[in-house]
């Protein structure tokens, strides 16, 4: 098993994707198939994103073995009222601003369910939110 | 020949290299350690884009090539001249002069390689039109880039445009109107000038097929000596000979960045430069971070061809020299003195059956074992010692970064205590003696480094 973390700092744009590349850069020392790795490179890209947009900045734990990688975001948020709602494409609440930017397309939550294998939310509102995401190299 | 082989035109000199981590710290794949006070290349990282090269201050790097000699061997001596050449030489020297002495130094036709690069066009743009799924298609124009997206992005090898270059286009056509010109196919030689190591080694070890179009390859610099020594020994200039016109006004600056980019009418490509700026963009693309990319222009060199490592005088002045050839060129076929439908055209059927390169196989170096176990037992160890090491970057190991010694060491390449601040820490402890280190420094730096200078002064 091997552990690894990264810091998420609120409003950071300019560095939402580190999380993601480094762990990119570990996966294809594993010989993990290039589909699977871009796979698990969108889904723990848009949660940094969501973490950057919606929340106040959080951690990424990140787990790998042989057989899978889990990746844990856990962050200081506003948590998510609704999560069925959030789970629908389009659906976003994300600000103007954060919109202009180019993100808050309402994708963030559907694409990280398509992109991985077991996902689980833990949510609470004014406390924060914690999404689990696994992928399985083998399945 | 062996699958996991690369010819390399890239060399060392260990009489002249001194050891001075110039290129090692510049190898954008970090294929280079140096050993015993001298540099070597790992073969199975270096995509021969000419870094190391570039910034040697010694000229121990050099860049192997066919014997000048070697083009008596043939009957029928063709030379392949990329456009790029006739850009190395001073305005006042005409197109017609270095046609007049090419063929007078010992052969018997000159060809610009660029004349086939308009049906490489067609059939590129064809060929991304048909495969839209695949996108962004990414030329493969330059051997080096294809070369970095085999070892270090090997997700992207399938985005690669598998149509063999504009230099093997023409060599095909030439030896095809030989030969119904009469001619032995044993007896023709085709030569082409090269402005950097990639197409040499694309030429010697050609991606995805096995026969090379060509017989050899002059570097650039070589004949840029030879062809200018010629023109300013003579007096008198064979007035018969023009230069040839092969190629059309925008296919002239084809080798420059822009020059496949500005061919095609893709709603998103990029023309990208420069071999990091090409690792840099290709990390976003391998992300999907960049959505409805068609096409993508990659040059290992920065101002592309013009900055080739065996070009002479300023990239940029080459580039000028080359726009301005375009732009007369161009006004030339406005007037209508020269027609836009080269000869070569006539054969774009035979061509294009020729056209394919075979499949482009991943070569990762960046997988650390075929099995994911294996692998995963590696990239520990990696971590482990990663962790222990000082994170300076410092090349005191022999190596371009901590990084790359931890992972030298988990392959048994290295030692941990190749590391300066591990030896002083053992030293600390008592479990390293100071001459033993002495001997590890020796082995890195070679024996001359670590003379006893203090004394003898």
């Amino acid at each position: 098993m091997m552990h690894t973390e990264f810091t998420v700092v609120e409003g950071d744009f300019a560095n939402a994707g580190k999380a993601s590349s480094e762990i990119k850069k570990t996966l294809k020392q594993l010989n993990i198939d290039n589909q699977k790795i871009k796979k698990i490179v969108v889904a723990v890209y848009e949660a940094e994103v969501n973490a950057i947009a919606h929340a106040y900045g959080g951690t990424i734990y990140v787990d790998l073995d042989e057989e899978k990688i889990c990746v844990l975001i856990k962050d200081k948020g506003p948590g998510i009222p609704d999560i069925a709602r959030a789970m629908e494409k389009g659906f976003s609440t994300a600000s103007a601003k954060v919109r202009e930017m180019g993100f808050g397309a309402g994708m963030g939550l559907p694409n990280i369910k398509n992109n991985v294998d077991e996902l689980d939310i833990q949510t609470e509102v004014g406390v924060g939110t914690e999404i689990k995401m696994i992928v399985n190299f083998n399945s | 020949m062996n699958e996991n082989y690369f010819y390399h035109a890239l060399r060392i000199d260990h009489k002249i290299c001194f050891g001075c981590t110039l290129c090692m710290r510049n190898c954008p794949t970090e294929a280079i350690r140096v050993r015993n006070g001298k540099a070597t290349i790992y073969e199975n990282k270096c995509v021969d884009c000419g870094e190391c090269y570039k910034v040697c201050p010694s000229g121990a790097v050099y860049v192997a090539e066919d014997d000048f000699q070697s083009i008596y061997n043939f009957k029928h001596r063709v030379v392949l001249m990329p456009s790029v050449f006739l850009g190395q030489f001073p305005e006042d020297i005409k197109a017609s002069q270095v046609y007049s002495v090419i063929t007078e130094i010992g052969f018997n036709h000159v060809f610009e390689v660029e004349a086939s690069a308009f049906l490489h066009t067609i059939l590129s743009n064809k060929y991304i039109r048909e495969h839209e799924t695949k996108k962004p298609l990414i030329s493969t124009f330059c051997p080096a880039i294809v070369r970095l997206i085999q070892v270090k992005f090997p997700a992207l090898v399938d985005n690669l445009i598998p149509i063999k270059a504009p230099v093997d286009f023409t060599a095909i056509y030439i030896r095809k109107k030989l030969i119904e010109e009469g001619a032995n196919p044993e007896d023709i030689g085709i030569f082409y000038i090269t402005p950097c190591a990639a197409k040499i080694a694309a030429t010697k070890s050609p991606v995805g097929e096995d026969i090379s179009t060509v017989d050899g390859v002059l570097n650039m610099d070589t004949m840029y000596n030879i062809v200018l020594k010629e023109i300013k020994q003579k007096k008198e200039f064979n007035k018969k000979i023009t230069a040839n016109n092969d190629v059309t006004s925008d296919c002239v600056i084809f080798s420059l960045t822009n020059g496949e980019r500005r061919l095609n009418n893709f709603k998103k490509s990029f023309a990208i430069d420069e071999i990091h700026n090409v690792i840099e963009f290709l990390e976003k693309v391998e992300d999907d971070e960049i959505e409805d990319l068609d096409f993508l222009e990659l040059r290992a060199c920065d101002e592309s061809c013009a900055g080739g490592i065996l070009t002479c005088g300023n990239r940029f002045l080459i580039n000028d020299r080359m726009m301005q050839r375009a732009k007369k060129l161009a006004e030339r076929e406005r007037n209508g003195e020269t027609s836009r439908r080269k000869a070569i055209m006539n054969e774009r059927e035979y061509l294009t059956q020729n056209s394919h390169v075979g499949k482009i196989k991943p070569r990762s170096m960046m997988v650390l074992d075929e099995d994911r176990s294996v692998a995963f037992q590696k990239l520990t160890r990696i971590k482990e010692i990663e962790s222990k090491l000082p994170h300076t970057d410092c090349n005191v190991c022999g190596a371009p970064s901590c990084h790359a010694l931890a992972e030298d060491v988990a392959f048994d390449r290295a030692n941990m205590t190749d590391c300066v601040f591990m030896q002083r820490n053992l030293e600390k402890r008592g479990s390293l003696k100071v001459e033993e280190s002495v001997e590890i420094m020796k082995n890195i730096w070679g024996e001359d480094k670590l003379k006893d200078y203090i004394l003898n002064k």
